[in-house]
């Protein structure tokens, strides 16, 4: 057994209709909690992974054996304290960390899905998660939060369930997934297409791996994490391990060196096809078009209270298109909040140790928790 | 400073609807929150005081009164307050503009800029006047367009905006500004607070 199929799941018996039309049963979500649910119940957080996070957080994760992704924010006594907080986190599906993707087993040939998985949805993703609050009995949760496509999930699980979530936090996202980025997700596609070894999805089950592809995959998508700024602050035009450029193509520069660690690491927690369903996801992303172009409806069933982040560097998932959600709530009096923190570490910044940042959102659930559950004005 | 916040709450009916445009450090919400309405949020430009709000367990958003009043629909709020903030605008007008149409009524506070104590500068000293509620040298001021009471009244009356409640605040004194005390209201007052509402319009409700 490998070690994967140790962590914790829960196996949706139902039926999930897809949007891609297919329908699924018997498959497994993979998840995780942190903290106690309160005999209330009504202290529990559901938390939305980005691209290629998964249901470890916080702590040692398992499989990777690295700090979990949202080590700075998530934890006892952090923004999102665990004391307080009942916690719980999934592997999206399409992901590769336990939850049903394209890595699983197809029982009807007995060989992974690959390439015969079915393209997946944001949309997909939350109501998959939706079955395992079911399972745990939560029937209310005091918030929904995540960044990047973490955000996107808190949108489209808010639009689902209008009235399942007291607080929202989306962070650095969008409603509508922009040309840019659906470009950018294509140039990591086509590199891992690109690589003789992906043999059109079937990697795993003929012992083959395209880390080259995925790699460049990784690289490509890395800059755009951070900023211009926060690259020539760290990295400039350093040399990597040498006094003098050498005339050839071997990493020169620091920042050449830094992202080949970047690919190189990432090949080895990732799958390459979970890559490609997960960007495409992404892509699929339009809630402003789902609602037939006005992006508010998503919302007026809903009583949630919403504060949404954005970051200063942030050109990815930038302020603009965060305020644009800012805007559709507040055309229809929606109770919402909204930050642009400063911070030089573009995307990324809601991943890492920006204070501006950690206290505003530790700041916005404790003060919300106390507001509905503590007092009564 | 908490006086002028007591006039103001005094203005706004119990669980109405508020919207603080320039909410600042969010003093003024906080207080209306513990004694009026829970039902209030603030648009501010400031960074650090986004923060000092969300702090507090205040609702607000991040954002530049001349730009973004667009996004709120007609009538979304009860009331809109203006507290001192105004005479900072680069456009006044158009801003009091937007307070009336997202607001069913705005309250706005001036520093008066007829108070004795600025003409005594003016007119003895002759330099710009700092004084408690214009604390700032003329170089550093962010205040671009002072005006005085009396100036204010002129242009609600010949814009046709009804000014449904005009107060005065003098140090501790409150008093009513009327047409026949203007002038010398527009001498006594440290500041003026004006609940306004478009005159056709309340007419018809």
């Amino acid at each position: 057994m490998n070690k994967i199929d140790s962590l914790k799941k829960y196996i949706v018996k139902d039926i999930l209709k897809l949007d891609c039309g297919k329908e699924i049963s018997n498959f497994p979500i993979a998840y995780e909690t942190y903290g106690e649910l309160n005999e209330k119940k009504d202290n529990s957080i559901l938390i939305f992974h980005a691209l290629t996070g998964d249901q470890f957080p916080c702590g040692k994760n398992p499989i990777t054996n690295k700090e979990g992704w949202w080590s700075y924010a998530l934890g006892p006594n952090k923004a999102i304290d665990t004391n307080k907080f009942f916690v719980i986190s999934t592997n999206v599906i399409g992901g590769c960390m336990g939850s049903f993707g394209p890595s699983s087993i197809d029982p009807s040939t007995n060989k992974p899905y690959g390439s015969n998985f079915p393209v997946i949805t944001i949309n997909d993703m939350v109501n998959a998660q939706n079955f395992l609050l079911d399972y745990l009995k939560i029937k209310k949760l005091f918030a929904v939060i995540g960044g990047s496509m973490g955000g996107m999930q808190v949108l489209q699980f808010v639009s689902n369930f209008p009235n399942k979530a007291e607080v929202a936090i989306p962070i650095a996202c969008t409603a509508s997934h922009s040309a840019q980025n659906i470009a950018l997700n294509e140039l990591g596609r086509q590199a891992i297409m690109a690589d003789r070894e992906w043999d059109k999805g079937r990697y795993l089950e003929n012992d083959k791996l395209p880390s080259k592809g995925l790699a460049v995959a990784r690289m490509a998508a890395h800059i755009t994490y951070l900023s211009k700024k926060g690259l020539q602050e760290k990295f400039g035009r350093k040399l990597q391990e040498r006094d003098a450029l050498k005339f050839g193509f071997e990493a020169d520069f620091q920042i050449e060196s830094y992202l080949r660690y970047q690919g190189s690491v990432f090949v080895d927690r990732f799958d390459a096809n979970s890559y490609l369903y997960i960007t495409r996801a992404m892509d699929y992303f339009d809630l402003t078009k789902q609602f037939k172009g006005n992006l508010s409806d998503a919302f007026k069933r809903s009583k949630t209270k919403f504060f949404i982040i954005s970051f200063t560097s942030d050109w990815l998932y930038p302020t603009l298109e965060n305020r644009e959600i800012v805007i559709a709530l507040n055309a229809i009096g929606a109770d919402v909040g909204f930050i642009e923190v400063t911070s030089d570490k573009g995307h990324d910044s809601f991943l890492l140790d920006v204070p501006d940042f950690l206290n505003a959102v530790k700041n916005f659930l404790n003060n919300s928790y106390r507001n509905i559950h503590e007092t009564r004005i | 400073m908490k006086q002028e916040f007591k006039i103001i709450s005094s203005l706004i009916e119990k669980n109405s609807k508020i919207l603080d445009v320039g909410c600042g450090n969010g003093e003024l919400m906080k207080y209306i929150l513990e004694n009026i309405s829970n039902n209030i949020r603030g648009l501010e430009i400031s960074k650090k005081n986004v923060q000092s709000c969300i702090e507090k367990g205040l609702t607000v958003i991040e954002g530049n009164a001349e730009l973004d009043l667009g996004q709120f629909p007609d009538k979304s709020f009860n009331y809109v307050i203006l507290s001192q903030t105004l005479q900072a605008f680069l456009s006044p007008e158009k801003v009091l503009y937007e307070l009336l149409r997202v607001g069913r009524k705005a309250i706005v506070t001036i520093p008066n800029f007829g108070h004795w104590k600025v003409r005594v500068d003016l007119l003895f000293k002759g330099t710009m006047p700092v004084t408690e509620n214009l604390p700032n040298e003329w170089y550093n001021t962010p205040n671009l367009h002072m005006c005085t009471i009396k100036d204010f009244v002129t242009f609600c009356n010949k814009r046709g905006l009804k000014l449904s409640k005009s107060i005065s605040l003098s140090g501790k004194k409150v008093s009513y500004i009327e047409e026949k005390n203007l002038n010398y209201k527009n001498l006594s007052s440290e500041l003026g607070i004006f609940e306004i509402e478009k005159l056709n319009e309340s007419n018809n409700s």
